[in-house]
């Protein structure tokens, strides 16, 4: 479904020069959920951004249900059409009620018909468990209804893969469990998911494989019970200690 | 503390020092021994005005046929041809069956006429919402080429930003006029539109890049996200809320432009200040008029940011 290949991306800024993406080479099988770890400033989230070309990459490929991102005749509204994406910060449109924050994207980019939209967008949103506020504004949502409601609008146009960028790092913490059931259940249904979270709970139960990342390099793979009873490299070790 | 507490001796000092300025005026006014005529100043908004109606061929007054105030005069030719005249009966200077030549008065119809004072305000209000209109659309333009990726388009409105804002409204207004009306023969009242929404566009092309680059930069990345394209996210997610963000300067900037407007009258464009410049010529009511003017002007400017006021409530449900 996902093929990157030494994929590289650099900053230049005030003189110093950082390759936040320093040559990562993975794939994602279909149906597969992955997740990215690592310290802030390991190029995570710049790899994820990458994946939907929300960040330009300066080298490599990253090729997503047979089409190149790197090409320069590659469509990108078209690629990201296909691939949801759910921010740390939400980034719900404030202007916009909840029904219309879901339906929006179905009209404008799939064309479809506002009864048809509106409908999807009601099941998605009942499933998210947010059905009763289709109505509001997100400016009267709870942090972590807000989240459900970015995912709702997300899976509403039928995306091939959901990217989930630190997903419950601006919750509060009694809202962080509401959000991960979420994406538990869409794990199940056979999502193919690539998450970025500091979640070593959600990473150990949900993720077929674990990346773990630092310095813009992808520093170990495994699976979750690999990575969190024997991990390798002393890297690794030294980031699980912190953290668990 | 309460701090509506003293409020109405707050607003008892204000009624004070208003009011002391107010007999301040008086006296002053009292001493240069101004006469006042207010009572010229209502027909220069409305008058009642008096045409002459006139027999257009030798003849006769064949009959009268009076409707109310009005009376209807049938005429008759010497050749046989009739025709009817309505004129104000009090006005009436013909009897039946009188002889008369062609362009003899038959009486005068009167009917009511605005005024210069309202022309002008009409002239200033078109002017205005023109100049709006072009400035709007000018500064939308500039506002989006100045955030553009592309040098020529940024450069191309940074020069026009500077250019116009460095530069007088009414240098700016004349070298609109004398030069690039003659070049271009186009009437006054175009390079006076022209001219100030231009202006405007300069200052609304800067206010529309504050609003655009405040919309937080999670928006476009969710846009583009779900698929949409730049247009589309511009105008269903950035625009909406960059224009929510604006309104307040935006409508200032559109007041100003009502109020700039005025400047126009140097080239000759009857708007209300020149309507009021021209009335004082013949009424020498100096006082009364510009008072008047400044008040229309006023009534206009507040209008308008009450219907702001309006609109902003209107958006701020989603807040």
């Amino acid at each position: 479904m996902i093929k990157a290949e030494n994929v590289q991306k650099i900053f230049h800024g005030r003189g110093v020069t950082v390759r936040a993406v320093d040559g990562v080479s993975t794939e994602v099988a279909k149906g597969e959920v992955v997740v990215i770890i690592g310290p802030s400033g390991s190029g995570k989230s710049t790899f994820l951004r990458c994946i939907n070309g929300l960040e330009a990459f300066n080298d490599g490929h990253i090729v997503i249900d047979g089409i190149d991102l790197a090409d320069k005749k590659t469509d990108l509204n078209k690629v990201r059409a296909e691939v949801g994406m759910v921010f740390q910060q939400f980034n719900l449109f404030p202007h916009k009620t909840v029904l219309e924050n879901v339906t929006l994207a179905q009209l404008k980019v799939r064309k479809r018909s506002k009864a048809e939209a509106e409908d999807k967008a009601r099941q998605l949103l009942d499933k998210v468990g947010i059905g009763e506020k289709e109505n509001e504004y997100p400016s009267r949502l709870s942090g972590g209804q807000q989240q459900r409601v970015a995912i709702a609008r997300a899976l509403a146009m039928d995306p091939k893969v959901m990217l989930f960028d630190e997903p419950t790092s601006a919750l509060d913490p009694e809202m962080v469990g509401e959000v991960l059931d979420v994406m538990k259940a869409l794990a199940r249904e056979g999502m193919t998911m690539v998450v970025v979270t500091h979640e070593m709970g959600f990473a150990r139960e949900v993720a077929d494989r674990v990346l773990f990342m630092d310095q813009g390099k992808v520093v170990e793979v495994g699976t979750p019970e690999h990575f969190f009873t024997e991990p390798r490299e002393e890297r690794t070790k030294a980031f699980l200690n912190q953290v668990l | 503390m309460n701090s509506t507490e003293k409020l109405w001796a707050w607003k008892l000092v204000l009624a004070v020092i208003l009011l002391g300025m107010a007999a301040g005026i008086w006296g002053a006014v009292k001493r240069i021994d101004y006469e006042w005529r207010w009572y010229r100043v209502p027909q220069y908004f409305v008058y009642h005005a008096e045409e002459a109606r006139k027999i257009p061929f030798d003849g006769t007054v064949d009959s009268f046929n009076p409707e109310g105030d009005l009376i209807h005069v049938t005429l008759r030719s010497e050749t046989g041809e009739t025709e009817v005249q309505t004129i104000d009966a009090e006005t009436l200077k013909v009897s039946e069956g009188e002889s008369l030549f062609e362009g003899d008065t038959i009486g005068f119809q009167k009917y009511w006429r605005i005024g210069p004072l309202l022309t002008g305000l009409m002239t200033t209000l078109w002017i205005s919402a023109g100049a709006s209109v072009l400035g709007l659309a000018l500064g939308l333009l500039a506002g989006l080429a100045r955030i553009s990726r592309n040098y020529v388009l940024r450069s191309l409105s940074a020069i026009y930003v500077e250019f116009i804002r460095g530069t007088p409204l009414l240098v700016q207004i004349f070298i609109a006029y004398f030069f690039i009306a003659t070049v271009f023969d186009v009437g006054r009242n175009m390079a006076g539109v022209c001219a100030l929404g231009i202006f405007a566009g300069a200052y609304v092309a800067e206010i529309f890049r504050a609003g655009i680059q405040s919309v937080p930069r999670g928006q476009t990345e969710a846009a583009r996200s779900l698929g949409m394209s730049a247009l589309q996210n511009m105008v269903y997610i950035v625009l909406p809320q960059a224009f929510k963000r604006i309104l307040p300067p935006l409508s200032g900037q559109f007041i100003s432009l009502i109020k700039d407007s005025s400047l126009v009258s140097v080239i000759a464009i009857t708007d209300l200040t020149k309507s009021g410049r021209e009335i004082i010529t013949s009424t020498f009511a100096t006082f009364e008029i510009w008072l008047v003017v400044a008040a229309m002007y006023l009534i206009v400017t507040s209008v308008l940011s009450q219907l702001v006021f309006y609109m902003e409530r209107r958006l701020a449900v989603s807040d």
